[in-house]
């Protein structure tokens, strides 16, 4: 019985936020429709757009199930497109060959912070901080200028466009036929965030992520692997950083030291709005992925409307977050009470 | 339980039902009160006109409306706000256009949204004030293929396409630089100072940067007409007020002799003001150093009034009336240049209390 209430509670938030990107969507296509928010093209624009940080989210999700938080995030997107742009462009290093050192640089980062966490008992919090202000530091080590990413084959994936043309062209004001489109780091993102769904949901180690999150103490007592467990979640939270990095990389096409800035408060509350409790334990990545889009929605709305300043997104994230904290602590009390 | 957990479930949607129809009722709200504005303008303007006239005369208008998307940088300066109101008061209902203006926040990944957003919302035009050089290839393309034209303003973009933009906007820099050098030349004429030799020392925008080439290497072209003029040293001020005051301090540690100070902005000149007035030394029109500057943004013209700087050489941050140039030429089929520059001023001490109060900025 109990056991069914909490899932309740979870599939209620889950619920709560998919209903609600739905309710927003579906008010952006009554509020805008002469301006052509019902195209196709505005939906796939919220992948394209949040590739990098529908992968960071569910690294972020992961590790705030285990009752921690990662705010190295966005340095670490930052550096790993510096990293990337600067091997690219300065040292001639082909894209596939970059791309693999900066995957293995976000293990390895994950690894350190993993450790300090997991083995030496820090706190998350301060463990990342120290991350954060290493990799933008590092970041600006590398290069202050602007590096704009040239590289043929980098390019190619960049701008290799995949027409959905079964979504049906539409011709626009310039006599133009425009299919929709999606890039391959779409793909990319949505993959991954599969194969982390699946990894939380039907492996053993996902679940021993959310025994550890739910309740460290008991997750020791059942003979759990807990520090092991916490390691190799911030090791694949660094890995989905340099991807998610690579993935932004894609978008922007440059290294630059302010980029991403603020990052990791984005995935924060993409995964807040998507259902996952900041004291661990319940979380999934479809939440947070709606979270992302609830976002994007928000940012699509505020172009569309024109005249309303673009700050007013962060407010109604402000407000969003309230609501939903809130939403969660009642649940939280729900649960006590019983 | 269950009951409780649904009256605050019903409770919630209900709250954010609330809002979304709040936010919605106050969007229809804006774009019936523009219009409204609009007619009251026209009317106004056309007060000998009948009124049934007037709303006759702006009905076809509204209807060749040309929609224009600006994606700005932020509202970081005085400058970019003054850029920002040039676009908004030049894209008006008024004149036949439509803006759709998104601040990016300083953030590049917000800018490449909001491009792509403009496309979609089938724009005729969009223009930028990009947050970075670089980045554009992807969403420029996009652009390209949906068949818009982007007119790129104020700093210039690196891309591996030149026919991914088709017009630029901005300030020439070098310009600046020469009209830097003729307006010192000409003043030291008027004060019988032509024959002297001058020692200059330049405190130089953050390196790299557009302005500092261009301005830098502006007064050094020109500055060799001059051989009499000697360029003690050149340093970087980064553009900011504490650096500009703190090199132009070491600057008069190492040398007691200097005529005149070239300052890349405005905030560095009044660093080196404030350096020199605490060294002992006087400048200004009646002083003993003479101060250039670049910018004149509006604290500039007060310390002109106030006699402490000579001369400031205008960065124009209007480029508004230069982009609806360029779009009127496009919409009747013409060919437009690719580089197209604001026209920018110079404003001496002497004219600065005259010229204040037409400042935009």
């Amino acid at each position: 019985m109990k056991k069914r209430e909490k899932l309740d509670g979870k599939v209620f938030l889950l619920i709560i936020t998919i209903l609600l990107f739905l309710v927003m969507y579906a008010a952006g296509l009554i509020i805008f429709n002469s301006k052509g928010f019902a195209k196709p093209q505005v939906f796939l624009n919220l992948f394209i757009s949040n590739a990098g940080l529908i992968v960071i989210a569910a690294g972020m999700t992961m590790v705030m199930i285990t009752g921690g938080i990662d705010i190295s995030v966005g340095s670490v997107v930052a550096m790993t497109c510096m990293m990337l742009a600067w091997m690219m462009e300065n040292k001639g290093i082909g894209a596939v060959t970059a791309l693999l050192i900066v995957l293995i640089m976000g293990i390895v980062f994950g690894l350190v912070q993993g450790f300090f966490i997991a083995y030496l008992k820090l706190q998350p919090f301060i463990v990342t901080l120290a991350g954060m202000f290493f990799a933008r530091g590092m970041t600006a080590i590398i290069s202050q200028e602007m590096i704009s990413i040239k590289n043929e084959m980098f390019l190619k994936w960049a701008k290799s466009k995949i027409n959905l043309t079964f979504l049906g062209g539409a011709v626009n004001k310039k006599g133009v036929i425009n299919y929709p489109f999606i890039y391959p780091s779409v793909i990319i993102a949505l993959v991954t965030l599969i194969g982390i769904f699946i990894l939380l949901k039907f492996t053993k180690f996902g679940r021993t992520i959310y025994a550890v999150g739910g309740n460290e103490q008991s997750a020791l007592m059942m003979g759990l692997n807990v520090r092991r467990t916490k390691l190799l979640v911030y090791v694949i939270n660094g890995f989905l950083c340099s991807l998610g990095g690579f993935l932004f990389a894609l978008n922007t096409c440059a290294g630059f030291v302010e980029q991403a800035k603020g990052f990791e408060m984005e995935a924060i509350a993409s995964a807040v709005i998507g259902g996952t409790l900041l004291t661990g334990g319940v979380g999934n990545v479809f939440g947070s992925l709606f979270g992302v889009l609830i976002k994007g929605t928000i940012e699509t709305f505020i172009t569309f409307q024109g005249t309303l300043s673009s700050w007013w997104t962060k407010i109604t994230i402000a407000a969003l977050l309230a609501f939903f904290i809130i939403l969660q602590s009642l649940f939280a009390k729900a649960k006590e009470k019983q | 339980m269950k009951k409780r957990v649904l009256s605050v479930l019903t409770a919630a949607v209900m709250t954010t039902a609330m809002v979304l129809s709040g936010c919605s009722g106050s969007q229809t709200a804006a774009t019936t009160a523009a219009p409204a504005e609009t007619k009251a303008e026209t009317a106004a303007e056309t007060t000998a006109a009948k009124t049934e006239e007037a709303t006759t005369a702006a009905a076809p208008a509204e209807k060749k409306e040309i929609v224009v998307g600006f994606s700005q940088v932020g509202a970081e300066s005085d400058w970019r706000t003054a850029n920002t109101e040039s676009m908004k008061s030049t894209f008006t209902e008024a004149n036949g256009y439509k803006l759709i203006f998104d601040d990016a926040q300083q953030k590049q990944e917000n800018q490449l949204k909001a491009v792509r957003n403009f496309i979609q919302q089938d724009v005729d035009y969009i223009v930028i004030a990009p947050v970075t050089e670089t980045g554009w290839d992807t969403v420029l393309q996009e652009a390209k293929d949906a068949g818009i034209p982007v007119i790129i303003v104020d700093r210039m973009i690196n891309v591996s396409d030149d026919s991914l933009y088709t017009a630029w906007v901005g300030s020439n820099f070098l310009q600046e630089g020469y009209d830097a050098v003729a307006w010192l030349d000409e003043y030291l004429k008027k004060n019988n100072r032509a024959d002297d030799d001058i020692n200059i020392v330049t405190l130089q925008g953050t390196i790299g940067s557009s302005a500092q080439i261009g301005r830098t290497n502006g007064v050094e072209e020109k500055m060799k007409d001059h051989p009499k003029w000697k360029m003690l040293e050149r340093q970087t001020g980064e553009f900011t007020q504490a650096k500009g005051q703190e090199v132009m301090e070491s600057f008069l540690k190492t040398y007691d002799d200097i005529d005149v100070v070239i300052a890349e902005n405005d905030n560095m000149a009044f660093g080196a003001i404030d350096a020199i007035k605490a060294a002992g030394k006087t400048c200004g029109p009646k002083g003993d150093i003479i101060i250039i500057s670049f910018d004149a943004v509006a604290a500039a013209f007060d310390s002109m009034i106030a006699g402490d700087m000579n001369v400031s050489v205008e960065c124009n941050p209007l480029h508004g009336p230069r982009v609806a140039e360029i779009i009127q030429k496009l919409e009747k089929g013409e060919k437009v240049d690719k580089i197209a520059y604001v026209k920018e001023g110079v404003f001496p001490a002497d004219t600065a209390e005259a010229e204040k109060p037409k400042r935009q900025y």
